[in-house]
């Protein structure tokens, strides 16, 4: 049990997962589990038991218990305790004060990563700012490579998502052709398919697979179909460069997902053995998001975001390239407003970051929430400023196959002018090459370039 | 690599190419074109590194009609009005969710009729084959406008069906069909329901169809026609896929993902 005074109430906390939910900021989907804290000062004195904690508890109470969940044994089992030494006399409060200091530098957060454990990233997230979540992120750098380097310090990348309803290969080359244009895609090309036909998903991946050396694009490509259908797409010699999955923090939740860490583990030997990366071998690509444990009815009474971070922990067994967030797509049951998804996001991106896992954010929300475009714009600047590995392009961030809205190719590129973030850099030789950046190394297209041709109709 | 469509464009990019180009927006017929391939909002005119002050409204109009949409209210009484041409009772029904921002937090409640309400079902309780149930969802406007047309063409196709009294439902959610159908005792139940609206699309109906269903019904269960709409899948077409479903459930005593294919496949092969 734990438990916190203020003035004359005591307040007691029955185990450690109720504590972490009692002392998680306000959001939607822990009220909808019955988790959420029912008066704001009970989640503040939740807060101060929490930052009295050592962090060595952390690893000997599970929240989900061991023998059940594989997430978890994942979890205890590959804990380095050799990178968590230098911490592991702090409490969470001391944790977040050391995090701040300048004792934290690039090189001490990268050593210590593997030694942070998705419950205490979650715990220090919890009882820390915005400010402090950016701060701390930004002094984290998680570099991968494939074809192209991602998460350089200073370098800001994009997923060009050419969504279309029909998946139709015109409508997709055009959205393809104005994000390149934009300077988009240097962390992904990465197709979300209308259906699960592997017959579909073979034929994107053909195109995309066509597009890149029809162009010379130092970049990857991905469909992001289910796991197994590229898997056994790439049985039959599909050009796959990234296996896609989305991913969760319970093993009830990944099975509801339909996979589970062999499978993962399965697929990403099996791109592996493609050896299509050129400079690297990050083949794996993760979306994750709040709630999605408990929309699946899969959270055993943990809080959303500290679930969220146990799905790094899976990220980060299978050295992804990339991994991010959708922070807003899973709807106002789970994250209500703008405020709920602007924390959100920054949450999402130090606890990836503080865990080693090269984290990038879908800025998005749905119609039905209380979120719009100013929102999205303070959370994209905000998490720029934060360091995160890449964003969405999507055309006019209007996804007409998803039905959100993302962040646009010109939200980017306001991005990387606003902050002086730069593509990636082999990304960056290519637009160099192709003419679409001015004298003062500014993304500004001119006239079409003379390879782009093959993208148009006709061609 | 992309099917060819002639080559219309060749002769305008070189044209374009020998002109001294300081921007895309200058290749702006190209744009045009390329926009008959895709409905997403491609090639928009830029200043700076930032959104020109056109497509900045454009995007701006269209958030703000889904988001009226979601926040619509239903006219039940124009609805009811409408529906009684079909010649069958109209219930009127409230869920257990007192306002809208209620019931965008709460799908629990949604999901649950109001205290009192299913005293309203008690005297229609019966056999009846299937039950038609309309719900505002996250789109008002969607079922205030396409559920009469869709049911309009769709009961007849349903010959000797024991067709129970037809539920309006505000602030419903998909599952609150269940309870429905279970005080009503009808074997399927067909929720029509506003579906979350798209920028292009904020009047978007869904059909959620659902054989014997009960407490422990989960979504996986259940058949679904998406995009009901003029626009997207029109009122004929919706109408003979919603009876085809009813029917393939009746015969084959299930729904959900196993029947999924034969719907398909049922909706292809229609004359």
């Amino acid at each position: 049990m734990y438990a916190a005074t203020i003035g004359a109430q005591r307040y007691t906390f029955a185990d450690l997962k109720t504590l972490l939910a009692k002392a998680t900021p306000l959001r939607s989907g822990d009220r909808l589990a019955g988790l959420a804290a029912e008066s704001g000062e009970q989640r503040v004195a939740a807060q101060y038991a929490l930052a009295d904690l050592p962090l060595t508890t952390f690893l000997n109470e599970a929240v989900v218990p061991y023998e059940s969940d594989e997430v978890t044994r994942l979890i205890v089992d590959s804990h380095d305790k050799a990178a968590f030494g230098p911490v592991a006399h702090l409490t969470v409060g001391a944790f977040r004060d050391w995090l701040l200091s300048d004792e934290a530098t690039i090189d001490t957060l990268t050593r210590l990563s593997p030694g942070v454990t998705p419950e205490i990233a979650a715990a220090v997230s919890k009882i820390s700012r915005l400010q402090d979540l950016m701060i701390v992120a930004a002094k984290c750098a998680v570099v991968t490579r494939f074809r192209d380097t991602v998460g350089l310090p200073g370098r800001l990348s994009v997923r060009l998502q050419p969504n279309h309803p029909t998946d139709d290969a015109r409508g997709i080359a055009a959205s393809i052709l104005d994000g390149l244009l934009l300077g988009s895609g240097d962390a992904v090309i990465g197709i979300n398919p209308a259906t699960d036909s592997p017959d579909r998903a073979h034929a994107l991946l053909c195109m995309l697979d066509e597009i890149r050396l029809k162009l010379d694009i130092p970049t990857q490509s991905c469909v992001l179909a289910h796991v197994t259908t590229t898997l056994d797409l790439i049985g039959k010699g599909s050009p796959v460069d990234l296996v896609f999955q989305s991913i969760a923090g319970t093993q009830a939740a990944n099975k509801s997902f339909g996979v589970d860490l062999a499978l993962l583990q399965e697929a990403r030997a099996a791109a592996l053995s493609l050896k299509r990366g050129s400079i690297g071998d990050n083949v794996m690509y993760f979306e994750t998001g709040q709630g999605s444990a408990l929309s699946a009815d899969a959270h055993h009474g943990v809080d959303q975001q500290t679930l969220e971070a146990r799905a790094y922990a899976v990220a980060r067994a299978f050295q992804p390239m990339l991994v991010n967030s959708v922070v807003g797509f899973i709807g106002p049951e789970y994250l209500f407003d703008g405020k709920q998804i602007t924390r959100a996001g920054l949450e999402d991106h130090f606890c990836g970051k503080l865990m080693g896992v090269p984290m990038g954010v879908d800025v998005c929300y749905t119609n039905h929430a209380e979120a719009d475009q100013d929102d999205m714009d303070a959370l994209l600047a905000l998490l720029v400023s934060a360091g995160v590995n890449f964003v969405m392009g999507v055309p006019g961030a209007d996804d007409i196959m998803l039905g959100y809205q993302s962040t646009s190719f010109h939200d980017a590129l306001a991005m990387r002018d606003l902050y002086g973030r730069r593509p990636a850099p082999e990304f960056e030789v290519w637009l160099t090459r192709q003419g679409l950046m001015d004298k003062a190394n500014r993304i500004r297209p001119g006239e079409l370039p003379d390879r782009f041709r093959a993208l148009l109709p006709g061609a | 690599m992309i099917p060819k469509s002639g080559n219309r464009f060749s002769d305008k990019i070189m044209r374009q190419k020998k002109e001294v180009m300081t921007d895309v927006p200058q290749i702006g017929d190209l744009w045009t074109r390329l926009r008959q391939l895709t409905a997403a909002r491609i090639g928009l005119k830029r200043s700076g590194a930032s959104l020109s002050t056109g497509p900045l409204l454009d995007f701006q109009l269209a958030h703000a009609r889904a988001r009226d949409a979601v926040h619509a209210a239903l006219d039940v009484a124009r609805l009811a009005a409408d529906l009684s041409a079909l010649g069958l009772p109209v219930l009127r029904l409230a869920s257990a969710v007192e306002d809208r921002q209620r019931y965008l937090m709460r799908p629990d409640l949604g999901r649950r009729l109001a205290a009192g309400e299913d005293t309203k079902l008690t005297p229609h309780a019966g056999r009846h084959d299937v039950v038609f149930v309309i719900a505002d969802g996250l789109s008002a406007r969607a079922v205030q406008a396409h559920a009469a047309p869709v049911l309009a063409k769709a009961l007849p196709q349903l010959h000797g069906w024991r067709i129970a009294p037809l539920a309006v439902v505000t602030n419903g959610r998909v599952a609150i069909g269940d309870v429905i159908a279970g005080a009503l005792n009808a074997d399927c139940v067909a929720v029509l329901i506003g579906e979350r609206p798209g920028l292009s699309a904020p009047d978007s109906m869904g059909a959620y169809l659902t054989w014997q269903p009960g407490a422990r019904t989960s979504d996986a269960e259940r058949n679904c026609i998406s995009n009901i709409r003029p626009g997207g899948v029109g009122y004929d077409e919706a109408a003979f896929k919603l009876a085809h479903l009813l029917r393939a459930m009746r015969a084959r005593r299930l729904s959900g993902v196993r029947l999924k294919d034969e719907s398909d496949r049922l909706a292809i092969e229609r004359p």
